[in-house]
């Protein structure tokens, strides 16, 4: 016949948090790894009601309701600090003698762990504690590895998208590209000319009818544009409504007023978005390589276009003006 | 090859002999890339390129290299992740090395896309071991020799290992237990680490 102390011991190796109560809801015996949870205590004799606060179920008030809960879940937390929660189930023992209760940690194991500096052997053999703290751990390393290559992707697109030479919202050339186009130009000694547009109205566009209008506006503009010019010319968005074209092996004047008058024309042609309908137009500036000696720096052509631009603002816009000498001049005065 | 093993190799070579000497090695290598990222993916062909790259630049038979990494990955503090994982293998170095049967699976576990090739340990004695390691990833016996005697530091026990060449296309360790609590073995706090 197995003795209560023949039970006892084999609880110790097979489920080492055990409680056993007797028919008064008093301890009679605990396992070695709650012992070690509370090494102060005189478990002996206590109340298992004072140890433990039984979260759920919430009906249990006394040993005969705990009795009742034979088989199913329990929540428990210790009263006194660290409130670790607990997780048991609960076993009567026969002839009305009391029940062996089983604890474990459910998931506060991992704080448990720690505060109690619990070791492999507290736990049984059979326990997956161990288990679950590797993959802890293992999870949270890999998790680490992935979070630094997420940071350093981020990082390198960044840096891509800084690169890129392409303008997102009009699949323009973007202002970057259009340096590195003239720059090129420059150097190789080409002959070309650059033509600088800015857009009339647009601010009231953007302000009246919203920026969803405004991009509608500006993406008819880059197709109004790309359809103006020839595949070897550049078109780029180099502000918010500032585009320059760059036209290479063009000494003709005459091309690009052609050009010009065609695409503020064509620019003019109202754009319909929502319901309503957007009106924006459009003034230019050119000047030609051919005009300026050898040798001369892309911040100097850029100017003289930018000079003729607002010379053709100056003139009531929607229209398109060549760079001449002294027009800087001008510009001066009018912008004091 | 999983770049977690790649990345072992570079942080081995970048703290052992230095930074200057890993872009030494990638360099020569000559795979348009200078650094590894742990959780992607290389070709075996790129790993082997930077493994002989590796071995020119530093001088050293390869074996060698590769065993001292395995004594780097247990040892170094840098490492101190996957020091903690194989010491969750057991309380005692015996436990270890039986729970290397298991390491495969629970790389896998942790990292599914990593396969390592299965090791099996027979015991033909108390204290007398060997460890067999299937083919799959070249010089992974050598890594795990140097894994081996440092987690044996670990623990505090004494041990000897000899590579025994390969049979039947699978490498062989014998490993022999001289002494257990030779000396004070490293702490391990199942809950040292701050998650």
């Amino acid at each position: 016949m197995m003795t209560s102390a023949d039970l006892l011991a084999m609880a110790d190796q097979l489920c080492p948090m055990y409680a056993l109560v007797d028919g008064n809801g008093r301890l009679r015996g605990v396992g070695p790894t709650l012992k070690k949870l509370r090494p102060d205590f005189e478990w002996e004799g206590r109340r298992f009601f004072r140890v433990f606060d039984l979260l759920r179920p919430r009906w249990v008030r006394s040993m005969d309701d705990l009795l009742q809960t034979a088989g199913s879940k329990l929540h428990l937390q210790f009263r006194d600090s660290p409130h670790t929660s607990l997780k048991g189930v609960l076993v009567p023992l026969p002839d009305g003698e009391g029940a062996l209760i089983n604890l474990s940690f459910g998931i506060s194991v991992l704080e448990a762990v720690r505060d109690y500096d619990l070791t492999s052997a507290d736990f049984s053999p059979t326990d997956l504690t161990i288990e679950m703290l590797y993959l802890v751990e293992a999870k949270s390393a890999a998790m680490e590895a992935s979070r630094q290559l997420n940071l350093r992707l981020q990082g390198a697109m960044i840096a891509a998208e800084e690169q890129a030479f392409t303008d997102t919202l009009t699949g323009l050339k973007n202002r970057r590209a259009m340096d590195h186009i003239l720059g090129r130009l420059i150097g190789a000694g080409a002959d070309f000319a650059l033509m600088h547009v800015d857009l009339d109205f647009f601010k009231e566009v953007n302000d009246t009818l919203g920026h969803a209008a405004g991009d509608a506006v500006l993406q008819n503009v880059a197709k109004v544009m790309v359809e103006c010019t020839r595949q070897t010319d550049t078109v780029a968005r180099v502000g918010g409504d500032e585009f320059v074209m760059l036209f290479e092996g063009v000494r003709e004047p005459k091309i690009l007023e052609t050009l010009a008058t065609r695409l503020i024309t064509q620019l003019e042609e109202p754009v319909p978005y929502g319901g309503r309908l957007c009106k924006v137009s459009a003034s230019a500036g050119t000047t030609l390589s051919v005009w300026n000696t050898v040798p001369f720096e892309a911040a100097e052509i850029l100017h003289q276009a930018d000079v003729a631009l607002y010379a053709a603002k100056r003139a009531g816009r929607s229209r398109h003006c060549f760079y001449e000498q002294g027009m800087e001049k001008d510009e001066q005065l009018a912008t004091p | 090859m999983h770049g977690l093993i790649n990345r072992a190799i570079q942080v081995f070579v970048a703290s052992t002999y230095g930074e200057e000497r890993w872009r030494d090695v990638m360099d020569l290598a000559g795979l348009g890339f200078a650094e590894f990222e742990a959780m992607l993916i290389y070709t075996d062909e790129q790993s082997n390129t930077m493994l002989s790259a590796m071995e020119q630049v530093l001088e050293r038979p390869l074996p060698e290299i590769l065993e001292d990494m395995g004594t780097f990955l247990v040892s170094n503090p840098q490492v101190e992740a996957l020091r903690r994982l194989l010491r969750f293998g057991g309380v005692n170095y015996v436990e270890f090395l039986h729970s290397l049967d298991d390491l495969p699976d629970r790389a896998r576990l942790a990292v599914a896309d990593l396969h390592l090739p299965a090791l099996e340990l027979v015991e033909h004695s108390p204290g007398q071991f060997d460890l067999i390691c299937q083919p799959g990833l070249p010089g992974y016996a050598f890594v795990m020799m140097g894994v081996l005697r440092a987690m044996g530091d670990d623990y505090g026990d004494l041990v000897i290992l000899d590579h025994r060449g390969t049979q039947d296309g699978a490498e062989v360790i014998s490993i022999t237990l001289v002494e257990t609590d030779f000396a004070e073995g490293r702490a391990f706090d199942l809950g040292a680490h701050s998650l």
